[in-house]
């Protein structure tokens, strides 16, 4: 699905990303971690071709991400539900209606239905019609997921996902990413929280893979 | 065009409702189309009024000529009355006369005043000359056989300097509303360009979640295309109105009564409000697609 081979990424004459090879299977659970600034972000970025790598290749579909136009970049995204720690939304628009945001810019009209179905799967059918400056930081994220499955990617990449949150609504977010894996999407989640990670492995077949001096790593039993 | 009726079409659109409600700059984009077309509607109006007065002047001037004669009294009766047989007897010329003195006194009243015993003044007799499609060259030469003190004026001097005027004055008209189209077109397109900026955000998010550039420009685009067609209307509307009231053109009217529309001529400021919503649309596009270009 996404195919890294030999990648760099350098931004201000400094490499931040060196000689990364990986390949991200479909159905596949994994784990991103390392210390703040070693690039989990960019490496996210690199897979969603929001930058390219200024060294090696990466296939996102079968795809290089150097020949994409900026159309083909949109419609790459489509199958790629991203969801950022920052979680931005269109703030003038209602919970619901940023949720099926996704939907609309591809023309497509949301089910009622299923659009209400969802917003109960993260627990915010109650919070519809809510701008999103109203919602808590848990009810953000979860409803960023909702917003990022609604499209039912091949792919969710989740950047911080529990970034700002206690560890109660943590765990109930990474029970939904679970349960997409379960439905075969692939789910990659980058984070520093190693309790996460340990109480997602009881549950999950999860791989963790480590940044650390600019190279990935799959991570030991240490974990 | 397909393309800009279609961001006109009614009622709300998808991408519509992405945009943040209108700021100042959609506002601003509405005051500047309806100021703009309100000049326009002078403009043109000036421009038709100048090419009806060129082509007035042209047709009157056109039709009249006049000769001057200059002879030894003793000889002025007979010179005069070779001069009218000339004047009969040229094809095109439809009407000649002697121009009395008492019309001569009133042709040189402005300048010297009611009391001027005219009849003591050594001035040339007048002929006037009206007629189309005659010979200028060929009456010229005749009336010089026929009558050596005959001069003969068609007006041309004057009359060339005059029409020139007028047809300066139409392109002028022309020009200003090239002009105004450029003014509407560059706001349009400053406007365009802060609103993309100040919606850098709402674009990274749009991106994010699969937009294509040509769905997020056309938010933009419909609402300035919009916005310029319901300005550029509504100055329109004022620029008529005030066109209508201007007083009526009349005999006496110089060439600001005459400014206005004359009958199937009320159509053309009908023109500016689509012409306005083009411009907004080919500014806006251009300006989207820059900005979208630049936006990471």
């Amino acid at each position: 699905m996404i195919d890294l081979q030999n990648v760099a990424y350098s931004y201000g004459g400094g490499e931040l990303l060196s000689d990364i090879s990986f390949k991200l299977a479909p159905g596949s659970f994994h784990f991103l971690t390392g210390p703040s600034g070693s690039g989990k972000t960019t490496f996210l970025k690199l897979c969603y071709a929001e930058l390219l790598p200024t060294g090696g290749n990466i296939h996102i579909f079968d795809r290089d991400v150097r020949s994409l136009s900026r159309d083909d970049v949109a419609t790459v995204r489509r199958r790629i539900g991203v969801v950022h720690q920052d979680c931005a939304f269109l703030d003038h628009l209602s919970l619901a209606e940023n949720v099926a945001l996704p939907l609309m810019v591809a023309g497509m009209d949301p089910h009622p239905d299923d659009l209400h179905d969802l917003l109960g799967w993260v627990g915010l059918r109650s919070h519809a019609g809510a701008l999103p400056p109203q919602l808590s930081g848990g009810e953000r994220q979860r409803a960023a997921l909702a917003r990022a499955v609604i499209m039912s990617p091949d792919v969710v990449l989740a950047d911080e996902p529990t970034g700002n949150l206690d560890w109660e609504m943590s765990m109930r977010l990474l029970t939904l990413l679970i349960e997409l894996n379960r439905m075969g999407k692939t789910v990659l989640i980058a984070t520093h929280d190693l309790n996460l990670i340990r109480s997602a492995k009881a549950q999950v077949a999860a791989r963790v893979l480590r940044i650390q001096n600019r190279r990935l790593q799959l991570a030991g039993a240490d974990l | 065009m397909k393309r800009l009726l279609h961001v006109l079409q009614l009622g709300e659109t998808p991408a519509d409702r992405i945009v943040p409600p209108s700021g100042y700059t959609a506002r601003l984009t509405t005051f500047t189309a309806a100021a703009m077309a309100f000049l326009a509607v002078f403009a043109l109006a000036m421009s038709l009024a100048a090419g009806r007065l060129a082509d007035r002047w042209e047709t009157a001037l056109a039709q009249s000529a006049t000769i001057r004669l200059a002879a030894p009294e003793d000889q002025l009766g007979a010179q005069t009355a070779a001069v009218l047989e000339v004047l009969r007897t040229t094809p095109g010329v439809t009407h000649s006369r002697v121009i009395p003195p008492e019309e001569q006194r009133a042709l040189l009243e402005p300048w010297f005043g009611p009391d001027l015993p005219v009849e003591t003044l050594p001035l040339p007799q007048l002929v006037e000359v009206v007629g189309d499609r005659y010979d200028p060259e060929g009456l010229r030469l005749r009336l010089a056989a026929e009558a050596p003190g005959a001069i003969f004026d068609d007006h041309t001097r004057w009359r060339r300097p005059l029409v020139s005027a007028a047809h300066r004055l139409r392109l002028l008209g022309a020009t200003s509303i090239l002009l105004i189209a450029g003014a509407v077109a560059a706001m349009i397109t400053l406007a365009a360009g802060a609103a993309l900026s100040a919606n850098a955000q709402v674009i990274r998010v749009l991106r994010l979640v699969g937009a294509r550039d040509a769905f997020i420009g056309q938010a933009f685009v419909r609402r300035f295309t919009l916005r310029a067609l319901a300005g550029a209307a509504m100055g329109t509307a004022a620029g008529m109105l005030g066109i209508f009231i201007l007083p009526a053109a009349d005999e006496a009217g110089g060439f600001l009564t005459g400014l206005g529309f004359q009958g199937w001529h009320w159509l053309w400021p009908l023109l500016i409000p689509p012409l306005a919503a083009a411009v907004g649309f080919v500014a806006t596009r251009a300006a989207a697609a820059r900005a979208l270009r630049e936006l990471k």
